[in-house]
């Protein structure tokens, strides 16, 4: 178990399963409050240390003491409040069971749609693509889904998603992607128009004009997960030259 | 854990898509994705690239009592296990319908059309021959494992070398490595496979089918052929009945490409050569 020493917060600070972080260098920040929060990739141990559990990179922000490791992987695990997107597998009378990419497929229920009732609720097929939210995920039971805002109860962009092409990619790719600033997205969108929608399960629905720009996009966003800005402008031109 | 069924918009889009003559993956109908061979420290070790699928083969070598029928052939063996690493819709154990075809398809490519010569495995008749086995695992499937598989087989085989060995009267010694640089294989020929898969009601073929190509396509073909143009086998299973003058259109292609492949491979090969050379 190695022990890390946090020089400066701007170095890259990259953490494998097991290491310690040293008590002193977290607590430097807060003047307020002597609080901490932990975010995904961290947990305390019984005594009293924090320990990562994930590899990634360190990161940490001044608000409120977030200290948390930002690491990839390919495998979802449902977790509450996200949105995704799922492929409708089975129908029963009350829910339709719907594969999210986790170990487990989620159970979307039949009237979780914006002003669905028994008299009139929408009717999904077996291969639909649906862009929904976790409304219950837990380690011990299937997640479940709903396809509408819970607290407005309107459908707020979750629903069905017609036409166009869903990928696959990492997590950590989908994260970024959700990011406003996005370079690929960006330079994709001056050339070409079209809608998207990114789950954090890994899976991005995109839909254009023609299936030439669609396979175009799809390609371009599943080649910029490991190119840096300038490689990306590079591609994304000599992507558009082709067309 | 099968593996789940694409959804309707993925298999309408790559429809679609082939109807205006795209591919998902940016390729042109009869491409190849790109090929990379890999070669380990070992002899007989290497590990091939089709895209996003990865096949690993390794031969080996051992001396076995021959048949009493047959005193002076040497024995071929391939072993291919399709393992949950490729994808989880495989289990250990379980031997899926596509599992079988690939281990026939790579026996029929492989054994029967004598691309290794096994009477030269010979070593004394009637008592020892060399029994040579092809271990291939699957480590990634994106798609046409066949091609890939029948790649790595080959170009292990091609790769591999086996202990030399003297014979004077009944007296046979296995030299080891230190003794004796160790000897090739006699390979005649090198039957590479090519898979096309048929869509738009048989109108559409396309070469190197991806996973998602193969889980939407109305039916396939497999060509085996070496550079001198010979048809070593030719497997349809089932899928949609296609016309003679498409199946003999796909041969054509599959000349073209076998050429590409084996000098791709011989290139690959002597590079590796080289290295090895150079290392020691």
């Amino acid at each position: 178990m190695a022990s890390i020493t946090t020089e400066e917060e701007s170095k890259l600070l990259i953490v494998l399963p097991g290491d310690q972080l040293p008590e002193s260098g977290l607590m430097e920040d807060s003047s307020a409050a002597h609080r901490l929060t932990l975010g995904p990739g961290l947990a305390p141990m019984d005594d009293d240390s924090i320990t990562a559990v994930k590899a990634g990179i360190l990161k940490h922000n001044a608000v409120g003491n977030r200290w948390w490791v930002e690491s990839n992987q390919r495998r979802y695990v449902a977790a509450q409040g996200e949105s995704i997107i799922g492929v409708v597998t089975g129908k029963s009378a009350e829910h339709y069971k719907v594969d999210i990419g986790a170990s487990q497929p989620a159970l979307l229920g039949v009237l979780a749609f914006e002003g669905a009732t028994k008299r009139n609720k929408p009717n999904h097929n077996i291969g639909d693509l649906l862009y929904c939210r976790v409304s219950m995920a837990n380690k011990d039971m299937e997640a479940e889904l709903e396809c509408m805002n819970p607290t407005t109860g309107k459908a707020d962009g979750f629903g069905e998603l017609k036409g166009g092409f869903v990928i696959k990619i990492s997590l950590g790719l989908a994260r970024r992607l959700l990011d406003p600033k996005n370079l690929v997205l960006r330079l994709l969108g001056q050339h070409i128009p079209f809608e998207m929608a990114v789950g954090t399960n890994g899976k991005v629905w995109v839909n254009s004009a023609n299936a030439q720009h669609t396979i175009l996009i799809c390609n371009a966003i599943r080649n910029s997960e490991y190119l840096n800005s300038a490689e990306c402008s590079a591609m994304v031109k000599s992507l558009v030259e082709k067309m | 854990m099968r593996d789940a069924d694409p959804s309707t918009n993925e298999r309408e889009f790559l429809l679609a898509a082939l109807k205006d003559g795209a591919r998902i993956d940016g390729r042109k109908f009869y491409d190849f994705r790109t090929l990379r061979l890999t070669f380990g420290a070992e002899y007989g070790a290497v590990e091939v690239q089709l895209g996003n699928t990865r096949v690993l083969a390794k031969v080996s070598c051992e001396v076995i009592r021959p048949y009493t029928d047959k005193p002076t052939e040497g024995f071929l063996m391939f072993n291919t296990e399709l393992s949950p690493m490729a994808s989880a819709a495989f289990e250990v154990g379980r031997q899926t319908d596509e599992e079988v075809l690939v281990s026939r398809l790579i026996e029929k490519a492989m054994r029967r059309s004598r691309a290794l010569d096994t009477e030269g495995l010979c070593i004394v008749a009637g008592e020892k021959v060399w029994s040579i086995r092809v271990d291939i695992h699957f480590l990634d499937h994106d798609g046409n494992l066949v091609d890939a598989a029948c790649i790595a087989a080959i170009t292990a085989l091609l790769h591999f070398r086996r202990p030399d060995v003297t014979v004077v009267g009944e007296d046979v010694t296995i030299h080891t490595l230190e003794q004796r640089n160790p000897v090739p294989l006699s390979i005649h020929h090198i039957p590479i496979c090519t898979t096309f898969a048929f869509f738009n009601n048989g109108e559409r073929m396309v070469v190197d089918p991806t996973f998602l190509e193969e889980q939407v396509k109305e039916g396939d073909m497999t060509i085996t052929l070496n550079v001198h143009k010979e048809v070593c086998a030719l497997s349809k299973a089932g899928g949609i009945p296609m016309e003679i003058d498409q199946i003999l259109q796909c041969t054509k292609v599959a000349v073209v490409k076998v050429a590409e492949i084996t000098a791709q491979i011989q290139a690959a090969l002597e590079a590796d050569a080289k290295n090895q050379i150079a290392r020691k």
